[in-house]
């Protein structure tokens, strides 16, 4: 019994002291779509640094990161990150990819249209039941944000359902109640359980759903693998990552488009 | 699914080594608060038995701002690491192997410790006999942490943080799978959780059986 904790011990320990291993804040949409899982093994073949993912909803990666548990962040929300790079802790942003957002529900009238906001003000007029994930993710943003434009503030209404949950919980939760939601391409293609879910209203123009990677600033969190941390934030933006992150296709649908413009400095 | 294995593996070294800790110290514990009469004893037996339901993901969240880097044990680099996952579910097992092998203690020296100190025992020398007739009690204590720990899902996340191959459970697993739309796979790590945990409760009736 004890020789056999001992070896446990052994193995937990072996387990948790590779030499280069760095902690990604990443969000639940790059991972649960298997975009990480694909392309990370080929950037851990070529430098030999391995990478441990955290996926959180955007608002909870970058509060990781902020207290100094996270080497590197990939998020998708603009505004947060601009907040974020504001306040000191972070020092570089690159978009690396973009996707775009759709609305899905069981079919009816929405069905094959292109207009966010006149889509909300049916949803909102009809009381359709509506499932918003409510967790400030980058996705829960970017719903808020339209609301916002289309003049309507669901919250309190009896259709508005806040589950405070993930993209796949709220998938899961529409697909229960028959009702619409607000999601991600890439998790909506890699999704197992859509039942009576379609794709509504597709191509509307605020649609565009931007991945960013932010280097942490080495003066706030002294902690932080800058220079592994680096290597992994300009292969992503580089050609290999850029190859990488186009080629995941699923279903004949490609769930991310490559994206990297030259490095911005911050709040630009 | 090959990432199965590691996956149970890691779920029970870690229950296991969390179980072992929280027996370290949930036993000697018990036996202090059975054996011995101090100021502010019976305050200590209220709060072991309250905090039978301590509620994991308080636990975590608790455990998340003591590990992280801004936090006041942040040098150990412990978070989302499986050394947390044990903290935290030695955390949870503690009160429950305590409360539960206080019960026995109690019992056993109000039974047998009067003439165990007729006899010339200490209640240090006492111990050991006290804990020889209650093994299989004690082993049921001990075996109820380790259903505790193996099942629950709300502080390994927060403070394991659920990385693939690194601190993913069995429970973490699952809640991944679902939210994946994965029912399926879901359903069938279910399974393989609950034929763990009822090989536990066997193990604990088959133990415990023959003594209340």
């Amino acid at each position: 019994m004890i020789r056999l904790l001992c070896v446990m011990l052994l193995g937990l320990w072996a387990a948790t002291s590779h030499a280069e291993t760095i902690t990604l804040a990443s969000t639940t949409s790059v991972d649960n779509s298997g975009l990480l899982a694909k392309i990370l093994p080929v950037f851990t073949r070529q430098t030999g640094i391995e990478v441990k993912v955290i996926a959180q909803g955007t608002g909870q990666a970058l509060a990781t990161a902020a207290n100094g548990d996270a080497d590197l962040v990939l998020v998708h929300d603009p505004d947060a990150v601009a907040a974020f790079i504001a306040a000191g802790h972070g020092i570089l942003r690159r978009e690396i990819a973009w996707n775009d957002f759709l609305f899905v529900g069981p079919k009816s009238g929405l069905a094959g249209t292109h207009d966010a906001l006149a889509a909300l003000r049916t949803i909102a007029a009809n009381g359709t039941i509506f499932v918003s994930r409510g967790d400030k993710s980058g996705t829960d943003a970017a719903e808020k944000r339209l609301w916002k434009k289309a003049g309507i503030d669901p919250v309190g209404q009896p259709w508005y359902r806040d589950i405070g949950g993930g993209m796949g919980a709220a998938l899961n939760a529409a697909a229960a109640m028959d009702a619409v939601t607000f999601t991600d391409r890439g998790t909506w293609i890699a999704f197992n359980n859509k039942r009576n879910l379609i794709a509504l209203v597709e191509g509307d123009a605020g649609f565009i759903n931007r991945y960013d990677v932010i280097q942490m600033n080495p003066e706030r969190h002294p902690n932080v693998k800058t220079a592994s941390a680096r290597v992994l934030a300009e292969w992503l933006a580089g050609a290999d990552g850029q190859r990488e992150i186009g080629a995941m296709v699923l279903g004949g649908e490609q769930l991310f488009h490559p994206d990297a413009a030259s490095p911005l400095p911050q709040g630009s | 699914m090959t990432d199965l294995l590691p996956v149970v593996g890691l779920s029970l070294s870690v229950s296991l080594l969390a179980t072992c800790l929280a027996a370290l110290l949930g036993v000697p514990l018990a036996a202090c608060l059975a054996l011995t009469e101090f100021r502010g004893r019976a305050v200590i037996i209220v709060a072991v038995n309250a905090l039978l339901g301590l509620p994991p993901v308080v636990v975590g969240l608790a455990l998340y701002l003591l590990l992280s880097r801004s936090g006041p044990l942040g040098w150990a680099g412990l978070l989302f690491t499986p050394a947390a996952m044990v903290l935290a579910q030695a955390t949870l097992a503690t009160p429950i192997i305590a409360a539960l092998a206080h019960r026995v203690l109690e019992k056993s020296w109000a039974d047998y410790g009067p003439p165990l100190r007729v006899l010339g025992a200490t209640r240090l020398r006492a111990l050991p006999v006290l804990l020889a007739m209650g093994r299989r009690s004690i082993a049921t204590a001990v075996l109820a942490g380790f259903g505790r720990t193996v099942s629950e899902v709300g502080a390994v996340l927060i403070v394991g943080g659920n990385i693939a191959g690194h601190t993913r459970t069995m429970t973490t697993s699952i809640s991944l799978q679902t939210s994946m739309g994965n029912l399926g796979i879901a359903i069938a790590l279910g399974c393989i959780l609950v034929g763990i945990s009822l090989t536990i409760s066997a193990g604990a009736i088959v133990l415990g059986g023959r003594r209340p």
